[in-house]
């Protein structure tokens, strides 16, 4: 009688493997659930004001006219601001970490930049309150006289030429938010950069210089093309987190609700820092309104980090997004 | 390759030709060093920055209407790129110069990066040391102490306690849940593990005022709880959980799979292996990737701004009503616009950088691969050198 053979677990093993996986579930559940119940928070104000809720711009409850349309837009430019100061910077430290630094301070750059990505958000706003906003302004103006015909640049009331310019018109701008938010954001980005290029063949490295490459040749051929993936991916995990981060913005911009395109120009909101400024005065009905923002929130940010998930792992290197 | 070969007539042979040695030539300098500069070219581009830093002094200065450090070290910037370009170009062609302006263009990027974060840390100690040097700052609440007052009155004793008691609960919520999740995914897998680390994965991107807003609408609005250190506590926990579960998971998986099926076949059951062989094998990995949880979750604002409420005396039970905590404290003090109130949550925010800090440092001190004591250990294989300057003097 042969004896049978089962992948079944038996004795502590069962136990084992069913504690797991209850353990699993109740993750699932928890997280899970937070995310249903936003959705199911969020259907009754989606139904009753169905479109008009992306296209106006005001929050007044009281009048019954709710619209997330102005602080998309807000945290939609606060966020690009901040990559747009993050993206490159990121990008160059990563290379200067991976590639140009003395090879005994790598390490120590490396940690560096992991200690930057752990300072908490509300110390960059603190910086970026009181130590930034001041340069920033004058950036500004500076930016408005010699930029103005782009729109973006425009600041409405102001007229950047006059002998004193009024800079209460150029300070709490999502402007100065987007700074402190790249500060954020720039070492989470340039960590996933710096893993994947660190991850590139040291052979090919070598092959592009041996065949006479300079090092900015090497890092041309070899690197930058490698790492796209990884580029790309930290740069999304970036933006996901800029479009959510709040404590800072909610420091430094003074809140204003309308569609407000003109970076530079005081006053912007965020879905985030609309959350935190409405929360404790909201009834019932009100809340579920903004829940159905979060969710909102939520749901670009999810799908931000998935875009970014997704092209690391596709990408050559295929290294995790452990951030 | 000049072989033996016959050749048309009318052509003469191809020679080799030997390169004739000049006997009054100087010996070849051999380079002092392979990977470091010639004098010759450390001295170019020492030169270069020094000729933009005078020709920047010049332009702000002088020129034009540009006063001020910033402008004068962004033109420092641009010109000594620019001069260091020039001279690259004399020396060698478009390859060459792109090659530096590059790499000082990279190396600015990191120059600007290090200051940011020094001055950061830098104007947090500045700002905050003044109500930091008062012991009672340490071992005082703010009750009955106006925001006026000196720095001899009040301390920041109530928001360090409530910091540590509303993380505790969260870690002791988090922990075993996270890292069982972990545990579920890489040791038991199957699909229902996919589901789970599919959901895990997307739940990382909950921003934590979403995170703080569900704990208020189901905990405070529909429970009637109150606002309280616990509830503030199930905030960071729901911020915290995805974020710790995820990065366990990928620490687990770098387990190798080797040391598993030797356990198992000296016939350990699972659990054992799990227990004796995988968790010890990735406990310095899980020990970082908690303490970074940690990290993020002890300054994170807007889950406790939205559920704990601030009181301004120690509170120790976690259900007592109103808890504040070191990011509230710094919070509503700067947002209260009083001087004095600033510059305690300066001090606040210097005690959060150092507690943040110290975190990190045990982070990395426990991630550090363990020193091998024996001596007969014969050393590890030197890793091969990274690529050195020589290879690329050959483009001329």
């Amino acid at each position: 009688m042969p004896r049978t053979l089962s992948r079944r677990a038996t004795g502590a093993d069962a136990v084992f493997e069913h504690g797991a996986r209850v353990v699993g579930a109740s993750v699932l559940v928890i997280t899970g659930g937070v995310g249903l119940f936003l959705a199911w928070q969020a259907y009754p104000t989606l139904q009753r004001y169905g479109v008009g809720f992306f296209t106006e711009s005001q929050w007044q409850p009281d009048q019954d006219v709710i619209g997330i349309a102005a602080v998309l837009v807000g945290t939609v430019s606060v966020a690009l601001v901040a990559m747009t100061i993050a993206f490159p910077l990121s990008v160059l430290v990563a290379l200067y970490v991976s590639e140009y630094a003395p090879a005994k301070a790598r390490s120590t750059l490396v940690s560096l930049i992991d200690l930057m990505a752990a300072v908490p958000s509300i110390i960059y706003g603190l910086w970026g309150f009181f130590l930034i906003m001041p340069y920033a302004a004058e950036l500004a103006v500076w930016l408005q006289r010699n930029l103005g015909w782009i729109p973006f640049f425009e600041v409405v009331g102001s007229d950047p030429n006059a002998a004193v310019t009024d800079t209460t018109r150029y300070v709490a701008s999502a402007f100065c938010a987007g700074i402190a938010v790249s500060m954020m954001v720039m070492p989470m980005a340039c960590a996933v950069m710096r893993q994947v290029f660190s991850q590139t063949p040291q052979g090919e490295k070598e092959a592009a210089l041996a065949l006479g490459a300079t090092r900015w040749g090497m890092v041309g051929a070899v690197v930058l093309p490698f790492g796209r993936g990884g580029i790309i991916g930290g740069t999304m995990l970036g933006l996901g987190r800029a479009l959510g981060e709040t404590i800072a913005v909610v420091l430094i911009v003074s809140p204003a609700f309308e569609i407000k395109p003109r970076i530079l120009e005081v006053g912007t909101s965020t879905v985030s820092s609309l959350i935190a400024g409405r929360f404790g005065e909201a009834s019932a009905s009100q809340l579920s309104a903004l829940l159905a923002a979060g969710f909102v929130l939520f749901v670009i940010t999810l799908g931000v980090n998935t875009i970014a998930a997704v092209m690391v792992n596709r990408s050559r290197s295929g290294a995790g997004t452990d951030a | 390759m000049t072989a033996v070969q016959d050749n048309p007539p009318g052509t003469t042979a191809p020679a080799t030709h030997l390169p004739t040695y000049d006997d009054d030539a100087a010996p070849p300098l051999p380079h002092a060093s392979l990977g470091r500069l010639s004098p010759d070219e450390r001295f170019t581009q020492v030169g270069s920055w020094v000729a933009g830093f005078a020709l920047a002094w010049v332009l702000t200065q002088r020129m034009l209407p540009l006063g001020g450090l910033p402008w004068f070290l962004l033109t420092w910037f641009v010109l000594g790129t620019l001069v260091t370009g020039v001279t690259a170009g004399m020396r060698g062609g478009t390859v060459e110069v792109k090659d530096q302006v590059a790499s000082s263009v990279i190396t600015g990027a990191a120059l600007v990066t290090g200051a940011a974060l020094v001055s950061t840390i830098v104007f947090v100690g500045l700002r905050g040391w003044r109500p930091a040097l008062n012991l009672n700052f340490f071992t005082d609440d703010m009750s009955g102490v106006g925001p006026k007052d000196g720095f001899d009155r009040g301390g920041i004793l109530h928001a360090i306690l409530g910091s540590g008691i509303e993380l505790g609960i969260a870690l002791a919520i988090t922990l075993p849940l996270g890292i069982g999740t972990a545990v579920f995914m890489t040791e038991v897998g199957g699909r229902f593990a996919t589901i789970v680390r599919t959901v895990v994965e997307a739940m990382t991107a909950l921003p934590s005022i979403v995170a703080g807003l569900f704990i208020y609408t189901v905990l405070i609005v529909a429970l009637g709880f109150p606002r309280s250190g616990f509830a503030a506590s199930m905030a960071i926990a729901v911020m915290m959980l995805p974020i710790i579960a995820r990065a366990a998971d990928v620490v687990l998986r770098v387990v190798p799979d080797g040391l598993r099926e030797a356990s198992l076949a000296l016939g350990a059951s699972r659990w054992r292996t799990v227990w004796h062989v995988v968790l010890p094998t990735a406990r310095p990995g899980l020990a970082t990737a908690v303490i970074l949880g940690v990290a993020r979750g002890v300054g994170e604002t807007s889950p406790v701004l939205l559920t704990s409420g601030a009181a301004a005396f120690v509170v120790t039970g976690p259900t007592d009503g109103v808890m504040n905590s070191l990011p509230l404290f710094i919070y509503t003090n700067v947002r209260s616009g009083e001087p004095q109130a600033i510059a305690r949550a300066f001090g606040a925010a210097l005690v959060l950088l150092v507690l943040v800090l110290a975190l990190f440092v045990i982070a990395r001190l426990l991630a550090r691969p363990k020193r091998v004591t024996r001596v007969s250990r014969p050393a590890p294989p030197s890793r091969t050198a990274p690529p050195s300057r020589t290879a690329r003097k050959v483009v001329g």
